[in-house]
């Protein structure tokens, strides 16, 4: 669900060379969008395989914290459309896996990589999901701040993963909806249920927030920009995220745990307080609420679905086997035939 | 590899190209790719991935390496030269106003 990449240190590049001396920034300053068989600098391969896999990591163990409510979802309709959400994270990771592939990598390596620590994702899915309210804030919340990261990346230079975001924004949008609506219906309940969305709402909104990754001016310099793959700063987009979310939040009714929260006439956005950065990087490093039990998890799922994978190869082997046998047959007949005439 | 042979077990699954029809009268058209032990299976998965919001009538797979691609060095030689042959294209020709619609 998540452009997660803004949160990893960025890797120190080369310096930046100037647009007009390298024919590969002028193709992209043209907005010409490169293709997987393109020339493309190792270092603009590299920086791909890197992003795409971290968003690709996040869309599936995005699938964890949310999936755990299926069984627990209060309705039948809640069920079958956490359900359908869930099962559209999968389908992104899918999507971005496929991208990256495109880039001459292997799928099974980059999930290998994630399953043994090496690979990073994004760092809200390390937290807890103990009430019925943190699914609402998920999709309102999170979904809504990957929708800010997410839309932009439509128009990025390269057009595999491009064409991806362009398919997962179009789904997204019912992502975030849905947990608007929970967290609505919750603000229209009963006492407790509003205290319930309110404790969630404190929890998440910080968290939401540095999903949009370190202060521009704490960014170590890539070329992420110049390449046509960054097209906001993540300090861009995190005000932009707070500008459209603190209406909704006064309109359901909910108080942003931020004292520092004020409408600046003159900028023409909202002023917000600042961000615990220690606990953004000890959660990045590993050391968040939820790091081991997500990893575990997804390790696990990948292990007890091995025999699933296996099943599906010899079976597969099976099916062609028969259907080889069985022209060999008809080619025994058709030949019999001929001769006979 | 032959069509869609399954991998050793220790790798992924071989790659699909998808191509769906949106509706009757249209083009199947590239929609994505994914991984799957055979074509119906990848038919199977193909469905479950690229149609869950009825954005197809009919689905193709085909197996990723039985596509022949132009090659990318050719790219010039083989598209360039059209590019000087603009009399393919009717406003090439000036039509009298008194003509109309042709
Ligand atoms: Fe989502
Ligand atoms: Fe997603």
């Amino acid at each position: 669900m998540n452009a997660s990449t803004s949160e990893s240190r960025p890797a120190a590049t080369a310096a930046p060379t100037a647009v007009g001396t390298d024919p590969f920034l002028e193709r992209i300053a043209n907005d010409e969008k490169i293709e997987p068989q393109d020339d493309m600098p190792e270092s603009y391969r590299k920086h791909l395989v890197r992003q795409i896999s971290q968003h690709a990591h996040s869309e599936i163990v995005g699938m964890l914290p949310e999936g755990g409510w299926i069984t627990r979802a209060p309705s039948l309709k809640r069920k079958e459309v956490l359900l359908a959400k869930v099962q559209d994270e999968g389908g992104h990771g899918l999507y971005l896996y496929a991208a990256a592939e495109t880039l001459g990598v292997n799928r099974a390596d980059l999930i290998d990589a994630l399953h043994s620590g090496r690979a990073k994702y994004s760092s809200i899915f390390n937290y807890a999901t103990d009430t019925w309210a943190d699914i609402g804030m998920i999709g309102w919340l999170v979904d809504g701040a990957a929708i800010m990261n997410q839309v932009p990346l439509c128009r990025c230079s390269y057009g595999p993963y491009a064409r991806a975001m362009i398919r997962i924004c179009k789904e997204e949008s019912f992502h975030q909806r849905q947990g608007f609506d929970i967290v609505h219906n919750l603000m229209r309940g009963t006492p407790e249920q509003k205290q319930m969305a309110q404790d969630s709402f404190d929890r998440w909104w910080w968290p939401t927030l540095m999903m949009f990754g370190p202060h521009d001016s704490d960014s170590v310099h890539t070329q992420a920009s110049e390449w046509g793959i960054k097209r906001l700063s993540n300090d861009e987009l995190r005000q932009r995220f707070v500008d459209v979310t603190v209406p909704q939040a006064s309109f359901l009714g909910l108080t942003i745990p931020d004292p520092a929260l004020r409408w600046n006439a003159e900028r023409g956005h909202y002023d917000f307080g600042a961000l615990d950065w220690d606990e953004f990087w000890r959660v990045v490093k590993g050391d968040g609420p939820c790091n081991e039990a997500r990893l575990s998890a997804r390790v696990k799922a990948f292990n007890d679905g091995a025999w699933v994978r296996e099943a599906a190869v010899t079976h597969a082997r099976k099916r062609s086997a028969r259907a080889a046998n069985q022209s060999d047959v008809r080619g025994a007949t058709s030949s019999q035939s001929r001769a006979a005439a | 590899m032959s069509d869609a042979a399954p991998p050793a077990s220790s790798g992924d699954w071989p790659l699909f190209e998808v191509f769906v029809r949106s509706k009757q009268g249209l083009d199947h058209k590239h929609v994505g790719s994914l991984h799957a032990s055979d074509p119906a299976h990848a038919i199977a998965l193909a469905r479950d991935v690229y149609t869950r919001r009825q954005e197809g009538v009919s689905i193709w797979v085909v197996p990723a390496h039985a596509i022949t691609a132009s090659a990318v060095e050719q790219k010039a030689d083989n598209f360039d030269p059209m590019a000087s042959k603009i009399y393919r294209h009717p406003t090439f020709y000036d039509i009298p106003e008194e003509i109309g619609h042709m």
